[in-house]
């Protein structure tokens, strides 16, 4: 038995713990603010607090939105990893992480909605139909909702070969989360043209491999006509 | 604007010290962790800086409790060291703010280089407790210490082509390694409109917190325009001219559609991207947000220098 099989049962639960890790942290962090606005706490409210930072709630708002762009980057590695590595049971993982992904953009937009925006829905009305990168960064949190519901077993043999074709929209949801990102940031873009670079690769590696399997295909049916070489 | 009661010296309300003792606290819980590999970083909160004699101006205070000395040299915008928040206070150390002289030149009847210490000479340092108010929606109480830019201005005498002052921040990416790496227009530039220059608010700083100021802060001489968005208030200056065109400030050059040469705090203009309608309050916890107030509550003082002008326009 290969390692990579021995250990199968393994990988999930430390997926699932590993993706938790972010929310532990943050949460470590709220619990800290908390206690230290209600006066009590010392020391170790301070450290928790400071996981947080002077300004918890940007700390809280970028951090979300950033665990859900780099787990949606993850999901999107896992096919080209697969297919290079052969290692399968990376597969088994990829809705997993999809759903994290899930998660963090709804904390992210709760975050925005309950403490950046203090619940005032005519100003969140506003940022979302007059400032474009919220409009996007909303657009692809709408977008991820019908691939959090379809993500079932069961959903998946309804849809059948149509449940294919709507979860390509992860890579819609890709681009507008990183184009988000890249709006948001005031000045030094470096960054967020990282992740548009590392989205780049990943879905430039399926227009290849796409290109790729289509041409090894028509090369594979002329060759079934034309007379065998010797 | 409130006003603090004469004779409390509101540094003795939340005394450094008691930040400081908060921070080694803190660095004893982590123990351990990644501050006890950095000798030379406790090097530098072991040797505190040093104090300045100052005194209350209440009259120009406000009685809101001053953010945290930890936050207030924590927490900042200083693209010189790097665009992170974080980023002054861990880069900072390379600036070496002793010797320092500054330039003035242009529209005034004396102009030269001068020693910092004789350009401070003269002054008797206030402390003045004001809002610090971010053009990324978050906001401080500082108590800085320092002397009007008016009397500063009044020594060099400009002549009538001064219409505005504009000031340089030091450009030597040996000391400044943000300055390295093209994110603005190097050597950063502010300016005022002369009478904004002369309001008594305009202040020219050396220190907070009843001490002299870090260098992450802007050491060792900045501005602080209390009615304008922070990055009005140029740090670590080198030069200040005298002239009779509007300055072309580094933040209206880099991003004209979205920062302006006013940059009043003006809750009802939003920046193109976020509103300005209300702030988050730095140290105050998760529920923090505060209504913004006109002129970040220097309506009284300053709004005259605006009459008549349309400020969605002059943004």
């Amino acid at each position: 038995m290969k390692v990579e099989q021995r250990y199968r049962y393994l990988y999930k639960p430390v997926v699932f713990a590993a993706c938790l890790v972010p929310a532990a942290l943050l949460s470590l962090g709220v619990v800290g603010v908390q206690l230290q606005s209600s006066g009590s706490g010392g020391a170790v409210a301070l450290a928790l607090a400071s996981l947080l930072g002077p300004d918890p709630v940007a700390k809280l708002l970028h951090s979300c939105g950033k665990t859900a762009l780099n787990l949606i980057l993850i999901t999107l590695l896992v096919t080209p990893v697969r297919q290079l590595t052969g290692f399968t049971h990376l597969v088994r993982l990829r809705r997993m992480l999809g759903l994290f992904a899930f998660f963090y953009a709804a904390m992210h937009f709760v975050v925005y909605i309950v403490l950046d925006r203090g619940m005032d829905w005519h100003s969140i009305v506003i940022d979302i139909a007059k400032r474009p990168y919220i409009t996007i960064g909303f657009s692809a949190l709408l977008m991820l909702i019908p691939l959090a519901v379809t993500s079932t077993n069961r959903m998946m043999r309804r849809l059948g070969r149509r449940w294919q074709k709507l979860h390509r929209l992860i890579y819609v949801v890709a681009i507008f989360g990183v184009w988000h990102y890249y709006w948001q940031v005031k000045r030094d873009v470096r960054l967020p043209l990282l992740y548009a670079f590392m989205l780049a690769v990943l879905l430039g590696y399926r227009l290849v491999r796409r290109w790729q399997v289509r041409r090894h295909l028509t090369s594979r049916s002329g060759s079934a006509t034309a007379p065998e070489r010797i | 604007m409130k006003k603090l009661p004469a004779g409390i010296v509101p540094s003795e309300i939340t005394p450094r010290e008691v930040f400081l003792s908060r921070r080694s606290l803190l660095a004893g819980a982590i123990a351990g962790g990644a501050t006890a590999l950095l000798p030379e970083a406790r090097a530098a909160e072991a040797a505190p800086l040093p104090k300045l004699p100052c005194t209350l101006n209440a009259k120009y205070s406000v009685s809101e409790q001053p953010t945290s000395y930890e936050d207030v040299t924590s927490y900042n915008n200083f693209y010189e060291f790097g665009t992170d928040k974080g980023d002054p206070k861990e880069n900072a150390g390379t600036l070496r703010p002793k010797p320092w002289s500054v330039a003035i030149t242009g529209e005034a009847q004396k102009t030269g280089t001068f020693h910092l210490e004789d350009i401070l000479r003269p002054h008797p340092l206030e402390e003045r407790i004001y809002r610090f108010r971010c053009v990324e929606a978050w906001s401080m109480v500082i108590p800085w210490v320092g002397f009007p830019l008016a009397d500063l201005i009044k020594r060099f005498s400009p002549t009538s082509r001064a219409k505005y002052v504009e000031f340089t921040t030091l450009y030597d990416p040996s000391q400044m390694p943000g300055e390295r790496d093209s994110i603005l227009p190097w050597p950063y530039v502010e300016g005022l409109r002369m009478d904004e220059a002369m309001n008594p608010l305009a202040l020219m700083v050396v220190g907070l917190y009843g001490s002299v100021l870090p260098n992450q802060d802007g050491a060792p001489l900045r501005l602080i325009v209390p009615w304008k968005y922070g990055f009005k208030g140029i740090k670590s200056i080198v030069k200040i001219r005298f002239t009779e065109q509007q300055p072309r400030n580094t933040w209206a050059v880099a991003t004209p559609n979205e920062y302006g040469f006013y940059a009043n705090v003006n809750p009802h203009v939003d920046h193109p991207r976020w509103s300005q309608a209300s702030e988050r309050v730095i140290g105050k916890g998760l529920f923090a947000r505060q209504p913004t107030l006109m002129f970040n509550g220097y309506e009284n003082e300053v709004a005259y220098l605006y009459r008549g002008m349309d400020l969605r326009r002059y943004f």
